[in-house]
């Protein structure tokens, strides 16, 4: 069964009378452990699309299911359930929470949404601080680390759920190109690790070339690619 | 709900300098409060006290119109035998009475042998009106106390005696009319000096009831005023209602009430000087309301303003409206808590130390009143709890606004 279903979905922004189609009938299915990347120029539809992948903004037409679930018609703690149950956030500004450090950040979905006992909590914490590289600067506050540094940390915060699906909007806007190659790679592995899906957009080619599935996105229409060389960019 | 409280702290911990300000300015107000409350509270309790306890009883029967004419101190509307044998009885029923004290109440010359002036007099039997007046013996302020006075004996206003110079032991005239009109008079000796004090009466000097009855030639008991006195002045109420109705059965051959009466706060002016106090309480509450409201929602708004990209992320990633509500509402809570609990102890202690320092004040011609300001916990708590309440509702709305963005704007917010 595919995580992500898409048929023939639909987005429409009305702002006065003017409408802008962000998403024009979309047709997409993703796998289980795929690394899938969005590219296209600014305001071609990417945030649009994830954000209804997300969960968090409704589909004006069409079909979306996500891990199985029709999530195109869910009321707001429904859908704040299921995204803290089966989808992780990363975003372009990190948005890791000042007031609490590296860990707490991470413990934070298991606190707060999940409600997690404290020894699963800890073990899980500590498992992604590990596997992200992060276990040296957990008890360091988010302006004390570097960008990919936090990003790390974003991307622990969101695998810490078991997360089905981690979406990542434009997570290398604000890195340079070593930290951002780094940062993609890092979340290939744990792909790898944790069979957990990847989707990130992006608009730097550059960046793209780590994908493993291509989904090229101009005027709110996808178009699929397969990267044979996905993940061999070295 | 642990974890809310810790993130709200952490919240507060963030922007240390406005917490203090916002909480110094609940602390501030509560202080303000529950000082005003503990003294004019002592104030308005120790007057009452001095009122009822040393003049006016808490409650006083006459015959009815016997208050409107009272300046004349009329003896023809005095209660008669046969209506006080009616009243004792109904008196004798009242389980919330302590004790009363029967008085007649009479207008004389006085003279020292040298001048003449008026004198107003209440005529009372000793024991009953000491049972019945706890701190009437402290007015006397030269003299003897014990025992209030005897047959032939006076107890001089403090004005009059300085007026005529007339001292303790010396001898003194009263010559008074009966109420047939014909005039008789009597010396008595001065037993002691009065003090004055403020409302009706409160100028009267004393004598001895079996004297009046000589001077006035009444043959029969009669009295002018009944003043009672209250196990407990909270049942002032209850009991007013009940002799009232009881009383007020007794009605003359026309079909009109016999009696009347009335309690403390119908006869004494002070009455109305502690409704002001009451007042004034209120505005000041008042005011403590509106500062919390405006200083709890004024940080919450701002609060709420500079964190919609943090609201958009907890949003994103799982948090559910009701606990993004719940964390402004306790973070609004904790302020409130912080500020209260500071001002309490603060005024606590503050109350304890003006104890200690035994302030005194003076009120019209009583002076070195000691300030004894205390606070029943009662009234800590209803202050606590308002205070508490309103920081709640004041970040109610800031919260509110919280929990419904929408995770996209928000997240877009810059
Ligand atoms: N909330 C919105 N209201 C109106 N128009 C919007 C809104 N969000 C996005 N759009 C429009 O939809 C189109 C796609 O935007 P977006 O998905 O943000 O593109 P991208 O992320 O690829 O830059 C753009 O034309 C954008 O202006
Ligand atoms: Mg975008």
């Amino acid at each position: 069964m595919p995580l992500v279903e898409a048929k023939q979905l639909e987005k429409t922004y009305v702002s006065g009378d003017i409408e802008i189609k962000a998403i024009r009938g979309v047709d997409l299915t993703i796998e289980p452990a795929s690394f899938v990347s969005f590219i296209g120029p600014s305001g071609s539809g990417k945030s649009t699309l994830l954000n209804m992948i997300g969960c968090l903004d409704p589909p004006t037409s069409g079909q979306l299911t996500v891990a199985g679930q029709d999530i195109t018609k869910l009321d707001r703690n429904t859908a704040a359930d299921f995204r803290g149950n089966t989808i992780g956030f990363v975003f372009q500004d990190f948005n890791l929470i000042p007031v609490l450090t590296v860990y707490e950040n991470i413990e934070y979905p298991l606190l707060m949404v999940q409600k997690l006992p404290a020894p699963e909590r800890k073990k899980r914490v500590f498992a992604l601080l590990e596997a992200v590289g992060m276990a040296d600067q957990a008890a360091k506050y988010p302006s004390q680390i570097s960008g990919g540094q936090k990003q790390r940390v974003a991307v622990a915060r969101a695998l810490v759920t078991n997360a089905k699906l981690v979406l990542a909007d434009e997570p290398t806007a604000n890195l340079d190109r070593d930290t951002a190659n780094r940062v993609i790679d890092m979340m290939k592995q744990m792909r790898d690790e944790f069979q957990t899906t990847f989707i990130f957009s992006t608009h730097d080619p550059k960046i793209v070339k780590n994908a493993e599935i291509i989904y090229t996105i101009e005027d709110g229409k996808l178009q699929r690619t397969i990267n044979e060389n996905g993940g061999n960019h070295a | 709900m642990l974890n809310i409280l810790k993130m709200a702290a952490k919240n507060l911990a963030r922007y240390r300098r406005r917490t203090l300000l916002t909480s110094i300015l609940i602390t501030l107000g509560v202080v303000a409060v529950l000082l005003f409350v503990s003294v004019s509270g002592s104030f308005k309790a120790m007057m009452i006290g001095q009122i009822t306890d040393s003049m006016l009883g808490h409650l006083q029967i006459h015959r009815k119109g016997y208050l409107a004419s009272i300046d004349s101190l009329p003896l023809n509307k005095n209660i008669t035998q046969k209506q006080l044998n009616k009243v004792e009885e109904i008196l004798a029923a009242e389980e919330a009475i302590e004790s009363y004290t029967m008085r007649i109440k009479l207008g004389a010359m006085f003279s020292n042998y040298a001048e003449t002036t008026n004198i107003r007099l209440n005529a009372v039997t000793p024991d009953r009106e000491l049972q019945s007046m706890p701190l009437l013996a402290d007015r006397v302020i030269k003299g003897e106390k014990e025992g209030l006075l005897a047959k032939g004996e006076i107890l001089l206003p403090e004005l009059i005696a300085k007026g005529m110079q007339v001292k303790v032991g010396d001898s003194i005239v009263l010559v008074a009319n009966n109420k047939d009109g014909s005039v008789n008079g009597q010396s008595f000796a001065v037993r002691g000096i009065l003090e004055g004090i403020t409302g009706p009466g409160g100028r009267d000097g004393i004598m001895h009831m079996e004297d009046a009855r000589e001077l006035l030639r009444i043959e029969e008991m009669e009295v002018s005023e009944i003043a009672i006195r209250l196990k407990n002045i909270d049942q002032m109420g209850v009991v007013f209602s009940s002799l009232q109705e009881k009383l007020g059965a007794m009605t003359n051959k026309e079909g009109k009430p016999v009696f009347e009466i009335h309690t403390w706060e119908k006869l004494s002016p002070f009455y109305n000087i502690a409704k002001m106090i009451d007042l004034m309480t209120l505005f000041i509450k008042i005011m403590l309301v509106a500062i919390v409201l405006v200083s709890i929602m004024n940080v919450m708004i701002m609060a709420v303003y500079e964190r919609v990209n943090e609201i958009g992320t907890i949003a994103a990633i799982g948090t559910r409206p009701g606990k993004i509500l719940a964390l402004f509402v306790t973070e609004g809570f904790l302020l409130g808590i912080l500020g209260t609990m500071v001002g309490t102890i603060i005024s606590l202690i503050a109350i304890a130390g003006m104890n200690a320092s035994k302030i005194t004040f003076d009120f019209g011609r009583q002076t070195g009143l000691q300030l004894t300001p205390t606070i029943d916990s009662a009234e800590v708590i209803t202050v606590v709890l308002i205070v508490i309440g309103i920081a709640v509702l004041g970040s109610l709305q800031p919260a509110l606004k919280a929990a419904r963005m929408d995770p996209i704007t928000a997240l877009r917010h810059v």
